[in-house]
């Protein structure tokens, strides 16, 4: 292998290094290369799979200054891999540019205007029975603004009073706008502002990446959240990978588990490939394969063989569970190496013309 | 040479009514079996052209065997046609997506032009169903005919209603057979849909379908068998009702009761319909129950098979095997065998096992010459070994040095299975060496294992080459060492390498036989010199102990102990790494065998006076009880006086919460160190302390006091109404009344705080069981997301379908398992 050839790390160190250690240094990383035909995919599955039964269950951590619950240990693990939309417990960390860091006034009126508010936090709704009219009182602008708007009338010295014919109408408008958002930040219930490092960092109770990214001083590039799908479709999908292999090694690593982390990578290669986050299990890769055989060997039985037949689908036999099933030497492994003959014609075979071999 | 044959691909299709006819041997027409006599009656369910299942008759058909014939389809024909229930939905979304009267797909030419039916993809094709399927629903009219469409609705399981009419599976036939085959191409289909409803149905052979005869020689039919007899009654009876002119609604009845009865035929778990119920009211286990989930043909018997050459038994441990072999009991070494072909070599001890014969240890059970296999039995014994030539194949007794694959279930990670040397003994358990508990997860409380022969020179090179125990030391999890010294060979060790004891050459001796050779002329060692002893003479190196920097220079041990970090950790993976597996392996036999020999020359054990505090250490900790009782008290005074403060970010209950957790929580700390401080150089402590077994808490728990109970994360809170048990007032939160165990367990829990414990106990076992379940399934969904996963020669990850996952493994290729030859030089 030619230094040029080496992947970058790699690569870097090597050039790092004395001429006199270089050669040991090569020799040490070819030791220790993976074997062609290695079946890391279950490798790393295993690795991944067997310390599960060595976690706890709990889902809620209390870490470190954080009063907030992060949620770890298997339910965690079992969400990351699931990919589910959205996260039982999201939480956003949220770092401000170098001007606001040390701006404790700043990061707490960020987090007062990050969190969600709505209409009914900043106004008092009443239903006037006797008059059939709905009393909105709110000194808040912006607010006020969103009610005209809402219903089509200015207000009164802060007051709207909305007359409805019936009551059950004046019931859905309350309902309504009630429930309506006046911040844009949907979905962060909390924020918490707290120092670390000397500076000001905010913490949410839910996320909502999208918009808190669109906000001026706030620090595009340490700023996270632990919802791998909202990653995904902010900062794509390399981001995305990224993002499972640092949850899922978060973890592991809380639980006191080693785990290497080339076998999270494969998970989280794996779960991505597409350019889109497949979960692992029927819904995303398991029932996406290509084999029929693989599939119905899986889950969902009757469906993948009952569609399998109307859309004329042909197996061709090249992934292990296929194999497995039909009774044959898997492409794994020592079943990587194929034997092929090419038959030399000798001056007794000439007259017969190359004989078939049997691959 | 046998050649095997190789299966290239595996098409799916579905059968025509004209092929299911086709492929019959014979028509079933009438709903009985058997006749008085009791013979299979031509026609019937059992007619005797479907195939034998009875020895010595031959099939009528193929005029095989029972054995020989795999039996025959028949087929039903069915008065009217019906829906196969797998396709009641797809049979809704094509009427939904083609014209009510020509048949074609609801999109204008353009629309179709779009798409090339030739080579058309998959979520194009879905697209195509999405467009016509709307014009359908919204009532629009045909682009093609012009002719008004009317919206249908689909009622599971298997009814249509075009409107208000209810649409007859006859009609629906009719319409399917308007579509062209043009246009089945633009929806991906690749059959005919008219062949989603059936007018005949094909009857499974009879091998598929056995009756067992019972003991009072009765014959109990199969659950398919019994279906079909439901099947085929009702359609001689909705035959007869049209013939003889029966009213429409008495027709469509029986009809709709055949349709029923086809459909559980091929699934009886059908939401919306009662299941099928055999007599005894258990529910028939029809065509798609045979196949689905874990206990299915799939899962069962197709990803998972028996097999041959295979023992079971429970285990016991062994200290004085190496860890690459397994003792074999002889009663199994007599019954499993491994093939050997013969040769001039080996022709004179194979002729000699098989003059033994099945029942002698190092005996055969067949031979297997060109001509045939043939069974060694006392008769013919010795013929067969006089006639034994080169190129025969002996298949003879398991023995020493033999190489098996063993498995402790569940096999949870490939270290699960790892192949040993056998080794014949007496008596009837399976044994290995306790070092190599750690990968299987073993014990011996009764644990069972399984041993599989490999059958082939090849299988048994690649077992013995990549599968042994000693390539196995590396976990592949992490690439730290999984196999080494533990337990008493930790203990063992640490106390010979701990101080500078003198050990006369007799005394060590003692402890070195036949394991190690001792130097000549030297009269006295030192534990660390007998150490040092296993080490190779060249080895520098120093790491991290548990107890201390461990310096070994030049194959001494200069200073530090030997505890569990270097048995079964950095000193091992080092050996493994600089001087290979062979070296590793014999450096795990012999320090786990001279650990072994240290603990008894020392004496060690465990009793209840390694919880023994003297009087101080009791009062220090009663003190601290007391003193954190005080605190938290206080706490709730201030909490009722309104003068607690409030972490920002929680409520006032909560923030008091915290605060009493973390001062009981630290209560035991201080218990911990006071306990520690007196039990200095006890067995526990030392054990704790090298790795060997337990851990400081433990010992914290047993002598110092068990501490703070929880269940959901938290003290214990639930019980009666605001309080956890009527000893307490409502709402009390002090420490006592919420699960704080002040007790040792030396000293003997009180009963409320027995209590609490049991609620904390019994949270954990159920916690324990919910989490197997739970990791269980990920780990089945993991694997078979990435079972296909290979390493190419290029170093890149690729799947079945040859998509590339990662273009360098890793991204620097480097195996997790053998990272740490390159470990040290990256960082």
């Amino acid at each position: 292998m030619k230094p040029e050839e080496l992947p970058e790390l790699i690569r870097e160190t090597y050039i790092s290094l004395d001429k006199s250690k270089q050669k040991k240094f090569l020799e040490n990383y070819k030791r220790s290369l993976v074997t062609t035909g290695e079946a890391v995919g279950t490798v790393a599955a295993q690795s991944i799979g067997e310390p599960g039964t060595q976690m706890t269950l709990r889902t809620f951590h209390y870490a470190g200054v954080v009063e907030l619950a992060v949620p770890l240990g298997l339910p965690r693990l079992i969400e990351i891999i699931d990919s589910k939309r959205s996260p039982k417990n999201a939480i956003m960390t949220i770092f401000l540019e170098k001007d606001h860091a040390k701006d404790k006034k700043y990061a707490e009126n960020l987090a007062v205007e990050l969190q969600e508010k709505y209409l009914k936090d900043v106004s008092d709704i009443m239903i006037d029975v006797k008059n059939r009219e709905l009393h909105i009182e709110t000194n808040d602008e912006a607010a006020q603004k969103i009610i005209e708007k809402l219903v089509g009338q200015p207000a009164e010295n802060g007051v709207f009073k909305i007359g409805k014919d019936s009551l059950s109408d004046l019931k859905k408008l309350k309902n309504k706008i009630e429930k309506k958002r006046l911040s844009s930040a949907k979905g962060i219930r909390r924020v918490l502002v707290r120092k670390c490092d000397g500076e000001y960092v905010l913490y949410a109770e839910g996320s909502n990446l999208k918009v808190v990214l669109n906000i001026d001083g706030v620090d595009k590039i340490k700023t996270t959240t632990n919802d791998i799908f909202q990653i995904y479709e902010t900062l794509g999908i390399e981001a995305a990978r990224n993002a499972i292999i640092i949850e899922a090694k978060k973890v592991l690593d809380d639980q006191n588990l080693e785990v290497d982390i080339r076998h999270i990578m494969l998970v989280a290669d794996q779960m991505t490939v597409t350019g889109e986050i497949q979960a692992v299990g029927r819904t995303g890769i398991s029932g996406t394969k290509e084999s029929v055989l693989a599939r119905a060997a899986f889950e969902e039985t009757e469906k993948h063989i009952l569609n399998a037949a109307i859309y004329g689908e042909v197996d061709t036999l090249e992934g292990v569970a296929e194999n497995i099933i039909i009774g044959q030497p898997i492409p794994v492994g020592t079943g990587t190496v194929e034997l092929t003959v090419k038959p030399i014609k000798s001056k007794k075979d000439k007259d017969e013309g190359p004989k078939n071999q049997d691959k | 040479m046998n050649v095997r044959k190789k299966i290239e691909q595996i098409e799916f299709g579905l059968f025509s009514s004209k092929m299911i006819q086709k492929m019959s041997a014979a028509r079933i027409y009438t709903p009985n079996t058997y006749d008085e006599d009791g013979y299979p009656i031509e026609g019937g369910l059992m007619d005797p052209r479907l195939g034998v299942i009875d020895p010595g008759i031959r099939c009528k058909t193929c005029g095989g065997r029972l054995g020989e014939c795999q039996g025959h389809f028949g087929h039903v024909e069915l008065t009217r046609p019906v829906i196969h229930v797998g396709y009641a939905k797809e049979v809704y979304l094509l009427l939904k997506a083609t014209c009510r009267v020509c048949g074609t797909i609801l999109l204008s030419d353009e629309g179709l032009a779009e798409y090339d039916p030739e080579n058309i993809s998959v979520s194009e094709s879905s697209t195509v169903w999405e467009r016509a399927q709307k014009v359908s629903d919204a009532g629009g009219k045909c682009p093609q005919c012009g002719e008004e469409q009317i919206k249908i609705k689909f009622v599971r399981p298997y009814s249509y209603y075009e409107g208000e009419n209810n649409l007859l599976v006859t009609d629906v036939r009719e319409r399917f057979e308007k579509i062209t085959d043009e246009n089945l191409k633009y929806l991906g289909l690749k059959v005919r849909p008219e062949w989603m409803i059936m007018s005949s149905i094909p009857v499974l052979p009879i091998t598929t379908r056995p009756s067992i005869t019972l003991e009072s020689s009765d014959r109990s039919e199969d659950d398919l068998t019994h279906k079909l007899v439901d099947i085929l009654r009702i359609n001689q009876r909705l035959e007869e009702n049209i013939n003889s002119g029966a009213p429409q609604l008495i027709i469509e009845d029986l009809w709709d009761l055949l349709q029923y009865h086809v459909a559980t035929y091929f699934d009886n778990g059908i939401t919306g319909i009662p299941p099928a119920r055999h007599r005894s009211g258990r529910p028939l286990k029809t065509i798609a129950q045979r196949l689905k989930s874990k206990e299915g043909r799939f899962r069962k018997n197709l990803s998972g098979k028996r097999v041959n050459f295979s023992a079971r038994t429970v285990i016991g441990p062994d200290p004085n095997i190496s860890i690459n072999e397994v003792v074999v009991p002889e009663l199994i070494a007599l019954e499993l065998t491994v093939p050997e072909e013969v040769n001039e070599r080996n022709i004179d001890s194979l002729r000699k096992q098989v003059l033994n014969g099945p029942k002698v240890h190092p005996g055969a059970h067949n031979v297997i010459t060109p001509i045939g296999r043939k069974r060694i039995m006392e008769e013919n014994k010795e013929e067969i070994a006089k006639t034994l030539v080169n190129g025969d194949m002996v298949e003879r007794h398991l023995q020493d040095g033999d190489i098996v694959i063993f498995n402790r279930q569940p096999s949870l990670h490939r270290l699960s299975m790892m192949c040993h040397r056998v080794k014949v003994l007496p008596h009837k358990t399976l044994r290995l060496n306790t070092a190599v508990c750690a990968p299987y997860n073993a014990d011996f409380d009764g644990d069972e294992m399984n041993l599989h022969i490999p059958q082939s020179e090849e299988a048994i090179a690649e077992a013995d080459i990549l599968m042994k125990v000693q390539e196995c030391i590396i976990s592949p999890r992490d690439g730290e060492p999984i196999i080494g010294g533990r337990q008493d060979h930790v203990t063992g060790m640490s106390l010979l390498t701990r101080n500078d004891r003198k050990f006369t050459r007799s005394e060590t001796l003692l402890i070195t036989r036949n394991i190690v050779k001792l130097p000549k002329g030297k009269k006295t060692f030192t534990g660390k010199e007998i150490f040092s002893l296993m080490l190779p003479s060249d080895l520098s190196f120093s790491y991290q102990g548990k107890q201390g920097m461990v310096n070994i220079e030049k194959g001494k041990l200069v200073s530090g102990i030997i505890d569990s970090a270097g048995l079964s950790g950095k000193l091992l993976g080092e050996l493994f790494r600089k001087y290979g597996s062979d070296v590793a392996r014999e450096f795990i036999d012999n320090s786990t065998r001279i650990g072994i020999r240290a603990i008894m020359t020392y004496g060690f054990s465990v009793g209840i006076s390694e919880s023994d505090l003297p009087q101080e250490g009791l009062c220090e900790i009663d003190d601290s009880v007391k003193k954190a009782k005080m605190n938290v008290n206080g706490f709730i005074e201030a909490y009722h006086k309104g003068e607690f403060k409030m972490t920002p970010g929680k409520s006032l209950d909560e923030t008091l919460e915290d605060q009493i957790m973390s001062e009981l929580g630290q209560t035991r700390n201080i218990a911990g160190e006071i306990a520690e401080r007196y039990s200095k150089g006890n067995s526990a402590v030392l054990m704790a302390k090298s790795g060997a077994r337990g851990s400081l808490l433990n010992l914290t728990q047993m002598a110092g006091m068990v501490g703070q109970q929880a269940v959901r994360g938290k003290r214990i809170k639930r019980g009666y109404n605001a309080r956890t048990l009527s000893h307490y007032l409502r709402g009390d939160v002090s420490a006592e009344a919420n699960g704080f165990v002040a007790s040792s367990f030396k000293i003997g829990l009180n009963p409320t705080e027995y209590f609490f414990h049991s609620m904390g106990g019994r949270e954990s076992l159920v916690d324990t069981a919910i989490r197997t379940a739970r990791s269980g399934y990920m780990q089945r969904r993991l694997i078979n997301a990435l079972q296909d996963l290979v390493v190419y020669p290029d170093l890149t990850v690729r799947g079945d379908s040859g998509v590339v996952v990662q273009f360098m493994y890793g991204e620097d290729g480097i195996d997790p398992m053998k990272k740490g030859y390159i470990e040290q030089d990256l960082n």
